[in-house]
C-alpha cells in the first residue's frame, strides 16, 4: 500500500504533471494549489491508517479460541475510547480546514471579471462546438468552431448554451468543467496567463461521438489575437485559380451547403460548422484530425469511419470534384 | 403475554420433529415457485445478483479490452454506450443493492431469532420482480436493445427526441420494477428488525450488521421512490408524450438530475452500510473481543443514513449553481467523513486491542480498510466544489467510485460470503484459496484503478468509447486493462472456492468461527425453522455470555408461529402466525411482468397489467382460515 503511494508520488513527479494540475491561468492555479492541499492531507491519512492497521494486526495479541472476556480492562477500553475521540476530533478539524480552503478558492474563482471584457458564445452541438465572438455590431460578429482563440492576460467572459443534448466545457489548464444545458444559460471566466495552444474536451456524456468532441483553446498576444479576429471578419477570399473556382461550385451545387456556412458565398447554413476561414484551423472534426489534405479528403468521403454515428453523411464524389473541393477549401485561408 | 421464559428442559426431538413437519419447504412445482423460507429466497437473490455481476463484469472487461490501446475497434460507439450502461444499471441496481438486502434477508430473522421473515409471501414477491426486472434489461441488450444513455439516463440525451426506440424504455420499466423489489426487501428489514427479534434483544444489544441493514432499510425507503417518481416520469415522457424534461414544451433538464442525484447519493450508502456491517462483524469475530464503541458505531450508521441525504448536488457542481448552494453541499458532503472515520477508529482500535485471528475474511477487511480509506479521501476531494470542477466527469471518479463501491463494498461483500458459507453451506472454505484470492483481488484492483486517478487529471472524460493516440493516455490504459483481467481471475477464484467448499468441503460446525451471534447457535445449514427453540438474549454477545442461550418456550409448533416483541426492549408482545408457501406472490409478479413489458410499447399496458394482477392478488388477500386464539393473523 505504502509502495503504491510512493509510486503515485513518483508517477506525478516523473512523468510532468497532468493537464489539470499544469495550469496556464489563474483559476486551473488556484484548484491546482487546493489539490496540492487535500492530495498530502490524503497521503498522510492513508499512509497513517495503513501503518496502524498493520502494527495492530501484525503486533496484536496471540488468539484465543475460548470465549472472549466480555468484562473489560476498563482501563485499556478507556485509552481506547480516548483514542478513538482524539482520532475523531483531529478528523473534524483536518474536514473543516479543508472545507475552508474550499470556500476560499470557490470565492477567488468567482472573483474573476472584467468590464467590457471580450464575450465568446460557445453552443455545444452533438458532436463540435460553435463559437461566436460577440460584437455590439451584428456584422462585426464573428463564427468560427471547435478553436477559440482569446488574448493572452485578459479575463474573458464564456457564455455557454446547448441546442440538443448537455455538454460540458473543460479545458484543464484554464479552468474546471461547466456544463451547457439545453434551457439553462450558463457562462464562466477564463483567462490564460500565457501563450499556447490547450487542448480540452466535452466532459458530459452526449452520444455516439463523445469521445471525439475535442476543442483547442489558442491563446495568443493581444496584436496577434487582434488581426486572428480581423481575418475572420473578411468574407472567404474568392478562389483564385480554376481548380479552386470548379471546387466552389461543388460546395455550393453538393450537399456541404445543407450544412456549412461560407461567409462571401451563398452558403449560409447552420447546421454544421462555419467553414469560412476553415483552413486557417488546426483540426477537423472538432480536435480529431490534423487540417491536412489528406485528412479532410478522408474526413469529406467517409465521415462515419472516423466518427462513428456522426450527422455529417458520407459524401459521394468523384476524384476530380474532391481534389477540386480540397482545393477550394484549402483556400480559405 | 403468552410465551414463558424457561431453561432448555423441553423434549428437543419431538420439538424438532414438529417443526419439521410444520415448516417443511413444500415439494415439486410449489416448492420451486412457492416457497416463503427467508434463506431460500435470500440464497436465490444472492446467486442471482452474482450472476448478473459476473455479466455486468464480463462487459467490464469488453470495455477494458476497447480501451486498452488508443483508437481500438473492437467495439463501436454504439455498443459501447450500450455496455457501459448495462454494465452501471446492471451492478447498481441488479447487484449491489440486491445483494446486500439478499445478505440481509438470509442473516437477519437467523441474527435476531426468529422463523422468517415478517411478510414471508412479499418477500418472495420481491424477489421475482427483481428477476423479471433483471431479465428484462438483459433480454434487451441481447437483443441490441440495451439502453445507450448511461446508468444515469439524462435527460434530453435519454428523451424521446434524441433517444429514439425502446432502449431507454426498457431501462425506466427496469429501474422501476427493482426498486419496487427494493423497497419490498426493505420493508422486510424493517419490520424483522423492530417486531420480531427474539426477547432481551433490546435495541442496545442489537448486532451491528442488523443495525447497518436497518439504517440501510431506512434509506431506501426514502431514496427509492425519487428514482420510481423520476423512472415513470422518464417513461411517460416517452410513451404519453407528458413534457417533463421536455424544455421546449417548458420543461426542465435540471429537474431530472435533482430527481435521479436525491436517490443516485444515497444509493451509495445504501450499497456502503450493509458493508460496514460486515466488517464490524468479521473483525469483532476474528479481534477475539467486543467492538470498541459500539454506541458510536450505530450512531455513525444513523447520522451517515441522515446525511447521504444532503449530498445529492455534490454530482451537480458543474451546472453552474448559486455560491452560497454549492458550499452547503460541499460542508455536506465534507462531514460525512466524520462518522465514516468514527467507524473506522473503532475498528482499528479493535483490532489493536483484540487477540488477532487472521483468516481469510479478516484479510478482505485488511484490503477493505487500505482501498476505501483511499477511496473515502478521494471521495473528500471530489466533495470539494473547486476540485470536483476538474474531476468531475473524469477518470478519476471512475477511480473513486470503485474505491469505494468494490474497495469499500465488494471486498467486506466477499469476505462476508466467505465467513457465513460454513453457515449457509454446511461445509468450510478452502482457507489457502481464499487468501490467495484476496491478494489477486487486492493487487488486481489496484492495478486496474489507481491509474485512472492519474487518467482523469491528465483530461481523460468517462464514457469515452475511446481515445486519440496523441492524449497519451495509452499506457496508463494498457496497465488499467492489465489489471482488469486479473481482478476477472481473482472473481474465479473465489467461485471455485464456492464450488469446491459444496463439494468438497470439511463439514462445519455450529459455530466454526467461535462467533457471538445467535445465527451460529443454531445447526450449519440452519433448518427451515432456524431454531429448535427461540432464543432468549441476554447480552449484546449472546454466545460469548452463554453459548447455548436459555429459550423461549411455549409457542405453537403446530402452526408457523413467531415471537411479536416490543421494537425497543423486546419484550414479548404476542404470538403471531405467519403465511405458508403458495403461488399467488409468483403469478402476481408474472402479470405484473406482462403488464410493465407491455408497457414499454403501448399505454395500454397499464390496463393489461391492473387486469392480469386482479386475480392472483385476490387469490393471495381472500381470508383463509379462522382467527386463531391468542394470536393475530395477517396476510402478507
Amino acid at each position: 500500500m505504502s509502495a503504491m503511494l510512493l509510486s503515485l508520488v513518483l508517477l506525478l513527479a516523473g512523468c510532468g504533471a497532468p493537464a489539470a494540475l499544469s495550469p496556464a491561468g489563474p483559476q486551473a492555479g488556484q484548484i491546482a494549489g487546493l489539490w496540492a492541499v487535500f492530495f498530502w492531507v490524503s497521503v498522510v491519512v492513508e499512509v497513517a491508517v495503513v501503518a496502524f492497521l498493520l502494527y495492530a494486526v501484525l503486533r496484536a495479541r496471540r488468539p484465543v479460541l475460548t470465549l472472549p472476556a466480555l468484562a473489560a480492562e476498563p482501563l485499556a477500553e478507556r485509552r481506547l475510547t480516548r483514542g478513538v475521540s482524539a482520532a475523531t476530533a483531529l478528523t473534524a478539524i483536518v474536514v473543516v480546514a479543508l472545507l475552508a480552503a474550499s470556500i476560499l478558492v470557490t470565492r477567488a474563482l468567482g472573483a474573476l471579471h472584467a468590464p467590457q471584457a471580450l464575450t465568446v458564445e460557445i453552443a455545444g452541438h452533438q458532436w463540435w462546438w460553435e463559437v461566436e465572438y460577440w460584437d455590439p455590431v451584428p456584422s462585426q460578429r464573428v463564427r468560427t468552431a471547435n478553436e477559440i482563440h482569446v488574448p493572452v492576460g485578459e479575463a474573458v467572459l464564456v457564455k455557454l448554451r446547448a441546442s440538443d443534448v448537455i455538454h460540458s466545457l473543460w479545458v484543464p489548464p484554464l479552468h474546471g468543467k461547466k456544463d451547457l444545458i439545453p434551457g439553462h444559460a450558463t457562462s464562466l471566466w477564463i483567462k490564460a496567463d500565457r501563450p499556447g495552444a490547450f487542448g480540452g474536451q466535452c466532459a458530459e456524456f452526449c452520444g455516439y461521438q463523445h469521445a471525439h468532441m475535442r476543442l483547442l483553446v489558442i491563446a495568443e498576444s493581444r496584436g496577434a489575437f487582434d488581426a486572428w479576429l480581423a481575418r475572420q471578419r473578411r468574407p472567404a477570399p474568392e478562389p483564385t485559380d480554376a481548380q479552386a473556382r470548379r471546387g466552389r461550385d461543388v460546395f455550393l451545387t453538393g450537399p456541404c451547403a445543407i450544412c456549412h456556412t461560407i461567409v462571401g458565398t451563398p452558403a449560409a447554413a447552420r447546421l454544421g460548422p462555419d467553414l469560412t476561414h476553415l483552413a486557417g484551423r488546426t483540426t477537423l472534426a472538432a480536435g480529431t484530425l490534423p487540417n491536412t489534405p489528406g485528412h479532410l479528403a478522408g474526413w469529406i468521403i467517409d465521415p462515419q469511419r472516423i466518427k462513428p454515428g456522426v450527422h455529417m453523411p458520407s459524401i459521394g464524389l468523384d476524384g476530380a470534384d474532391l481534389q477540386a473541393l480540397l482545393a477550394y477549401l484549402g483556400s480559405l485561408k | 403475554m403468552s410465551a414463558e421464559l424457561a431453561v432448555r428442559d423441553v423434549d428437543d426431538a419431538a420439538t424438532r420433529a414438529a417443526l419439521e413437519v410444520t415448516w417443511a419447504p413444500p415439494r415439486g412445482v410449489l416448492g420451486l415457485l412457492g416457497t416463503v423460507n427467508h434463506k431460500v429466497v435470500a440464497i436465490r437473490y444472492i446467486v442471482s445478483a452474482f450472476v448478473f455481476f459476473a455479466l455486468a463484469g464480463v462487459l467490464a472487461l469488453v470495455m477494458r479490452a476497447q480501451l486498452a490501446y488508443p483508437e481500438a475497434r473492437l467495439v463501436g460507439p454504439d455498443l459501447y454506450n450500450q455496455i457501459f450502461t448495462v454494465h452501471g444499471s446492471t451492478m447498481m441496481f441488479l447487484f449491489a443493492v440486491p445483494v446486500m438486502e439478499a445478505m440481509g434477508l438470509y442473516l437477519v430473522p437467523l441474527m435476531v431469532g426468529t422463523r422468517n421473515v415478517a411478510f414471508p409471501r412479499l418477500n418472495a414477491f420481491g424477489f421475482w420482480i427483481y428477476l423479471i426486472g433483471g431479465a428484462l434489461l438483459w433480454g434487451a441488450f441481447l437483443l441490441n436493445a440495451g439502453p445507450d444513455a448511461g446508468w444515469f439516463a439524462y435527460v434530453p440525451l435519454a428523451g424521446p427526441d434524441q433517444a429514439p426506440g425502446k432502449r431507454i424504455d426498457v431501462w425506466a420499466q427496469m429501474i422501476t420494477f427493482t426498486e419496487l423489489a427494493a423497497l419490498v426487501g426493505a420493508v422486510e428489514l424493517v419490520v424483522t428488525t423492530l417486531k420480531l427479534r427474539a426477547p432481551g434483544m433490546s435495541l442496545n444489544r442489537v448486532p451491528l450488521f442488523v443495525w447497518a441493514m436497518l439504517v440501510t432499510a431506512f434509506m431506501v425507503i426514502f431514496a427509492m421512490p425519487a428514482i420510481m417518481v423520476a423512472s415513470t416520469m422518464l417513461a411517460m415522457d416517452r410513451l404519453v408524450d407528458t413534457h417533463f424534461f421536455n424544455v421546449a414544451e417548458g420543461g426542465d433538464a435540471l429537474l431530472w438530475q435533482h430527481l435521479f442525484w436525491f436517490f443516485g447519493h444515497p444509493e451509495v450508502y445504501i450499497i456502503f452500510i450493509p458493508a460496514t456491517g460486515f466488517v464490524s462483524t468479521i473483525v469483532q469475530t476474528f479481534a477475539r473481543r467486543p467492538i470498541v464503541g459500539y454506541p458510536a458505531m450505530v450512531l455513525s450508521l444513523i447520522a451517515t443514513g441522515f446525511l447521504g441525504f444532503g449530498l445529492w448536488v455534490h454530482h451537480m457542481f458543474a451546472t453552474g449553481l448559486p455560491k452560497l448552494g454549492e458550499s452547503f453541499f460541499t460542508a455536506a458532503s465534507m462531514l460525512i467523513a466524520i462518522p465514516t472515520g468514527v467507524q473506522i477508529f473503532c475498528w482499528l482500535a479493535t483490532l489493536r486491542s483484540g487477540r488477532v485471528l487472521v483468516r481469510a475474511p479478516l484479510l478482505y477487511v485488511l484490503a477493505f480498510v487500505a482501498t476505501f480509506v483511499l477511496g473515502g479521501l478521494s471521495g473528500v476531494m471530489v466533495a470539494s466544489a473547486p476540485l470536483d470542477l476538474q474531476l468531475h466527469d473524469t477518470f478519476f471518479v471512475v477511480a473513486h467510485l470503485h474505491y469505494v463501491l468494490i474497495g469499500g463494498s465488494v471486498f467486506p461483500l466477499l469476505g462476508a460470503l466467505h465467513y457465513w458459507l460454513p453457515k449457509m453451506s454446511g461445509r468450510m472454505p478452502s482457507e489457502g484459496l481464499g487468501r490467495l484470492t484476496v491478494a489477486i483481488l487486492f493487487v488486481g484492483f489496484q492495478l486496474t484503478f489507481f491509474p485512472m486517478h492519474q487518467l482523469g487529471l491528465a483530461g481523460m472524460p468517462r464514457r469515452v468509447y475511446t481515445y486519440l493516440p496523441e492524449t497519451g493516455w495509452g499506457p496508463l490504459n494498457a496497465l488499467s486493462s492489465v489489471g482488469a483481467a486479473l481482478l476477472g481471475v481473482a472473481v474465479l477464484l473465489f467461485v471455485a472456492n464456492v464450488a469446491w467448499t459444496l463439494r468438497r468441503g470439511a463439514r462445519a460446525e455450529d459455530d466454526p468461527w467461535g462467533a457471538d451471534t445467535l445465527e451460529w447457535s443454531t445447526t450449519s445449514p440452519p433448518p427451515a425453522y432456524n431454531f429448535v427453540h427461540i432464543p432468549v438474549v441476554e447480552s449484546r454477545h449472546p454466545l460469548w455470555t452463554h453459548p447455548s442461550p436459555r429459550v423461549v418456550t411455549g409457542l405453537r409448533i403446530d402452526v408457523r408461529e413467531v415471537l411479536v416483541t416490543d421494537a425497543i426492549d423486546a419484550v414479548p408482545d404476542h404470538r403471531h402466525m405467519l403465511d405458508g408457501p403458495t403461488l399467488y406472490p409468483f403469478l402476481t409478479a408474472m402479470a405484473a411482468g406482462i403488464g410493465i413489458i407491455t408497457a414499454i410499447f403501448t399505454p395500454w399496458g397499464i390496463t393489461v397489467g391492473v387486469v392480469l394482477t386482479l386475480p392472483p392478488l385476490i387469490g393471495w388477500f381472500w381470508p383463509a382460515g379462522e382467527a386463531i386464539a391468542g394470536t393475530t393473523r395477517e396476510k402478507a
